[in-house]
């Protein structure tokens, strides 16, 4: 009774249609209904524009993924290190997640223009200036974007992560004479490590979102080093390709269950072996 | 020895220190200088960044700079920006209803929907129930390249692209919040509601007078998650709005910074104010609404 109205609205907007959405990518096309079996899916496969998106994509979540797990984890850490005006900075590594991206691109437009201010201090060193928007630097630019929104982020995750390390196994190894990298190494990290997977998994569906930085800050057509699996997407859409975006999305949700998969398996190892002691 | 010792610990404590007073400026600059250039007059807009937006500036008679010119502080603190987006052209501030209108609905029925869920989700023992959650699990996962094609297909048979209900109803019936909400309200100890049964409360009233109530916290965090979700969205109305008057202020947003520069920041910064002003008072209940989520399984 009380789910009734959830479950309704999640058969009717993801599941039902999704069913549709397999059945469209062994279809030659919603109008014709000609059965073509894995056609489509070496198609997509062969699709340069589908290619280029993946490997972007991909390459970006490389990057920036576990800057954002370690980064996210350091500024945690450096926040218990029981230093001055915790709450302050805390609030202020927050603050980023709060900001619209929408708001904040003008700034870095700014910033990194062909002509300018980054450009400017680049010259003032004497090297040749970088076209960042424009050319494959814009994935660095991309990058600092998504850390700068995500990295308060990951920091809170850890920080509660952090207060579930029981305080009396660290001060037994610091008895046993562990110095604080061992602390660190042994004791700590092996308490934070479902919180680093869970992390992981949160940035990763968070950088496949990074289309909308790259589309807040270079428009429809960026430059093909930014052309993000989201950007072909819309292109498909606007073409109506319906099977090639179904494939496409069966493809995204294949990669998924892969990647949610894994995350359950690691938890339930982990969880196991922490328990055990 | 021991005095050896603390002088290390305080010299790497105001190292630590400073670095993450470095890295919070750092944090903060984007914000703070979106905000105070919001307070310069166009033409000092046009004179500090012309030679970024050019198109924008060509044909005025405004003197552009060579050069670009990043300023903290205004050379005056001038009001003409906010002054034309709010009163001369209410453009702006139909795209900033547009966005209000879009993301409200969303953030309110989610959550009705959500908590009458979550109370499902708790009553309902057994194999089928946890098959069920855990779909919703994965399917708040999924990513929009996923999503968004079934959502398309639906809002197309219903005829419903291109008006509101194409935004609000995926994100009425999205899961998150339903996942959020119940892991909290599994913890509600069942003696509680039992006790309440015994004396003869009817499920709404437990539902109602008992676990919504101890669900207030949760739910605070779930709708500044939510809110601050949907109000950077960009993906679902450039996909289901043809008509572009209908889009929020974040697409639109990127829009104007090339052909009406003078005002840009100060829209900016309009359309940060929101979502500032839930910060300052629910940062407390976002920390908890983030913390709430690590650990999958709960």
């Amino acid at each position: 009774m009380f789910l009734a109205p959830s479950l309704l609205g999640v058969l009717i907007f993801f599941v039902l249609p999704f069913l549709v959405v397999i059945y469209y990518s062994f279809v030659e096309n919603p109008i014709s209904k000609r059965f073509v079996g894995l056609t489509n899916y070496i198609n997509v496969l062969h699709n340069s524009a589908f290619r280029t998106a993946v490997g972007n994509t991909l390459l970006f979540s490389l990057i920036a993924v576990p800057l954002a797990v370690i980064l996210g984890m350091m500024l945690a850490f450096l926040l218990d290190a029981g230093i001055p005006m915790r709450s302050q900075l805390r609030s202020a590594f927050l603050t980023p997640l709060m900001v619209p991206i929408a708001s904040i691109v003008l700034i870095f437009q700014v910033l990194f223009d062909y002509n300018g201010v980054v450009n400017e201090v680049i010259m003032k060193f004497g090297a040749p200036r970088i076209d960042w928007l424009k050319s494959s630097a814009g994935l660095f630019v991309i990058i600092i974007l998504f850390l700068w929104k995500n990295l308060g982020y990951n920091m809170i995750l850890f920080l509660s992560a952090m207060g579930n390390i029981p305080k009396d196994v660290v001060e037994v190894a610091q008895l046993d004479g562990a110095n604080r990298f061992q602390i660190f190494w042994h004791v700590k990290l092996r308490y934070l490590s479902p919180m680093v997977l869970f992390t992981t998994i949160l940035s990763i569906i968070n950088s496949f979102k990074v289309f909308r930085e790259v589309y807040l800050l270079t428009g429809e057509y960026p430059f093909g080093a930014l052309y993000m699996l989201q950007h072909y997407m819309n292109n498909t859409f606007a073409s109506a390709d319906y099977q090639k975006l179904s494939t496409a999305a069966i493809y995204m949700s294949l990669v998924m269950i892969v990647i949610i998969g894994l995350m359950f398996l690691a938890e339930n190892r982990y969880g196991k072996d922490l328990e055990e002691e | 020895m021991k005095k050896k010792f603390r002088k290390r610990t305080i010299v790497s404590k105001v190292c630590l220190t400073f670095i993450a007073v470095v890295t919070a400026a750092l944090f903060l600059t984007p914000i703070v200088l979106t905000i105070t250039n919001s307070f310069m007059s166009a033409s000092e807009i046009s004179s500090n960044y012309g030679v970024i937006f050019k198109n924008a500036t060509s044909d005025s008679k405004t003197f552009i700079s060579e050069t670009v010119n990043l300023k903290f502080i205004p050379d005056m603190v001038s009001f003409s920006q906010y002054i034309t987006t709010l009163f001369k052209s209410p453009d702006y501030l139909l795209k900033f209803w547009n966005s209000i209108i879009l993301v409200v609905p969303i953030v309110v029925f989610q959550l009705v929907v959500a908590v009458f869920a979550a109370y499902g989700f708790t009553r309902t023992k057994g194999k089928l129930s946890a098959i069920v959650f855990f779909s919703y699990i994965i399917l708040m996962m999924m990513p929009y390249q996923v999503t968004l094609v079934p959502n398309y297909l639906v809002l197309d048979w219903m005829k419903l692209l291109n008006t509101n209900w194409a935004i609000w109803l995926p994100g009425i019936f999205s899961p998150f919040s339903v996942y959020l909400i119940t892991k909290y309200m599994k913890r509600i100890p069942v003696p509680l509601l039992e006790a309440a049964r015994i004396d003869g409360a009817s499920e709404w009233q437990v539902f109602s007078k008992i676990c919504v109530p101890i669900c207030k916290g949760i739910i605070t965090s779930c709708a500044i998650l939510v809110f601050i979700d949907y109000w950077n969205m960009v993906e679902q109305p450039l996909l289901f709005f043809t008509d572009t008057d209908k889009y929020p202020l974040s697409i639109f947003l990127s829009k104007i910074n090339a052909s009406e520069v003078g005002l840009a920041f100060a829209v900016a910064t309009i359309y940060m104010v929101p979502s500032l002003l839930i910060f300052l008072y629910g940062e407390e209940q976002l920390v908890e609404g983030i913390a709430y989520q690590g650990g999958v399984k709960g």
